[in-house]
């Protein structure tokens, strides 16, 4: 039984599971989901009043919350819309968007 | 042991489908495969199968349930009609890609509009680019043979294709024929237990089916479901030798009758055949080369051996029992003379769309197109696309 583990990007028709069928269930997590975003949301910390509004908004839980503060973005799953920017209620946005190096 | 039994085609079907046992069948009725179904149904209520029958609303949802339960590993059936199979649509091309070997008889009827019963191929064409292997079947006999040897097909792990085994509505499907059932056990032996490669309650290796495939693997999987394609006609060809080493009757891609010198030919799906073959014994009395290629399987399409059968001919009747929209004849015509182009000498061939809706096809109706042949061949004009027997 082929072995999705194994499976390059450039895997062949022979090489591959037929169907499409998924033989390692519960792979998603490996999966970066974040990789395609054009905007990349950085934190700016010392204007940063913890209320954590853009934890409630991100649509895909990419904000890192420790001890009711907030930590930092997890970049492999956040896809970059900007919605924490947008609410972030600081006069000086706490979260800017950038360019990708 | 065989018994000669008087069976119209459902019930041919019908009992074919009690002696394959299914785990799980999922049907709704609809005319003119009402008849499977229903027989089905009192086989499940006598306790003469193990078969969890599920009564669905509609055959969308027939599909999907067979779908579910072929997934889940089980040995899973559904049979339709026309409209039936229409509704079917989408899910069909789900078994398909999903690997599925379902087995499905399909009552040929006309597809609406306007609204008719009656027999044509228009259902079972519409499908011919699902990804379902097609069997075809000339009487009641060979639909119970095709019934039982689709199973096969469709569960050889080179295939694991779902299989659709066609049958003329009302002609065959209602009409009383002689024929040879074989005993439970010998179906049963033949059968054997479906053994599946990937399946859904296995759950020492769970796996995902049908996720989403997008532009990085979605193509590979399509080449890998046409090479499963391809590889069936090897298979089938070996399962129909089986068949025959078990039950003497004989079955391949294809039927040539009386083709070995034959100068003039028609080509053509279902029933028709054996109207075509008593027409061609009357027409071989007065001395016409008359032959019959009759398909069997017409997907994956026997290009080779048409090609074969056909080559040597001087003129070739192609005949579609629906009407596709093309103004270039029926899907069958257009396969036949794409298959007939590597000749080096190929024979004159013209489509013929004929018995749409029920349309009786008689004697005389065949005859007409070996006379259009004998003409075609003599050098007079003969139109390429005709509608055979149309009041226009
Ligand atoms: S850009 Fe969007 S996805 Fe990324 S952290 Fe902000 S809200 Fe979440
Ligand atoms: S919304 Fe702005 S201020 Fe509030 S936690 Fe997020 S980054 Fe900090």
């Amino acid at each position: 039984m082929a072995d999705n583990k194994k499976i390059k990007p450039n895997a062949t028709a022979k090489e591959i599971p037929m169907a499409g069928i998924i033989t390692t269930p519960g792979n998603a997590k490996e999966f970066k989901t974040g990789d395609w975003k054009t905007r990349v949301p950085v934190h700016i910390e010392e204007n940063c009043i913890n209320c954590l509004i853009c934890w409630v908004y991100c649509p895909d839980n990419a904000i890192e919350v420790k001890d009711g503060k907030m930590v930092g973005i997890n970049l492999d799953i956040c896809k970059g819309c900007g919605i924490c920017h947008n609410v972030c209620p600081t006069k000086i946005k706490s979260i800017v968007m950038k360019n990708p190096d | 042991m065989k018994v000669r039994k008087a069976l119209t085609g459902n019930e041919a079907m019908a009992e074919a489908m009690r002696q394959i046992n299914p785990d799980v069948i999922a049907a709704y009725p609809i005319t003119p495969q009402t008849e499977i179904v229903q027989l089905f149904s009192n086989f499940v209520a006598d306790g003469k199968v193990d078969t969890e029958f599920v009564t669905v609303e509609s055959e969308h949802s027939a599909m999907s349930a067979t779908i579910g339960a072929s997934a889940a590993g089980s040995r899973a059936m559904t049979a339709t009609s026309s409209q039936g199979m229409a509704y079917m649509w989408e899910v069909l091309y789900i078994a398909a890609s999903m690997r599925l070997p379902i087995v499905m008889p399909l009552v040929n009827r006309a597809l609406s509009g306007p609204i008719n019963i009656h027999c044509d191929h228009s259902d079972a064409y519409g499908a011919r680019d699902s990804g379902w292997i097609q069997l075809w079947a000339e009487n009641a006999q060979e639909a119970y043979d095709n019934l039982i040897q689709a199973v096969r097909i469709a569960e050889h792990s080179e295939v694991t294709l779902p299989v659709m085994v066609n049958m003329d509505g009302f002609i065959i499907s209602h009409g009383l024929e002689i024929m040879e059932a074989e005993d439970d056990d010998t179906i049963r032996n033949f059968i054997g237990v479906r053994k599946p490669v990937y399946h859904l309650l296995n759950e020492k290796e769970p796996i995902t089916m049908g996720p989403l495939d997008l532009q990085d693997f979605y193509f590979e999987h399509k080449k890998q479901q046409a090479d499963a394609m391809a590889r069936s006609a090897d298979v089938i060809r070996e399962i129909s030798k089986e068949w025959k080493d078990l039950t003497g009757r004989s079955y391949d891609m294809l039927e040539e009758y009386r083709m070995e010198d034959a100068e003039i030919a028609i080509v053509a799906l279902g029933s028709t055949c054996g109207t075509a073959k008593v027409a061609i014994d009357q027409l071989r009395e007065q001395g016409v080369k008359a032959g019959l290629v009759k398909i069997r399987v017409f997907r994956p399409f026997p290009k080779e051996e048409i090609a074969k059968a056909l080559a040597h001919t001087k003129a070739v009747a192609v005949m579609d029992r629906a009407e596709s929209f093309a103004d270039f004849g029926g899907p069958l015509f257009r396969d036949v003379r794409a298959s007939l182009y590597e000749c080096d000498s190929r024979p004159k061939t013209i489509s013929y769309i004929y018995g749409l809706g029920g349309r009786d096809v008689t004697l005389d109706t065949i005859t007409q197109v070996y006379a259009d042949l004998q003409r075609l061949v003599k050098g007079e004009q003969v139109p390429m696309l005709n509608h055979l027997g149309v009041r226009d």
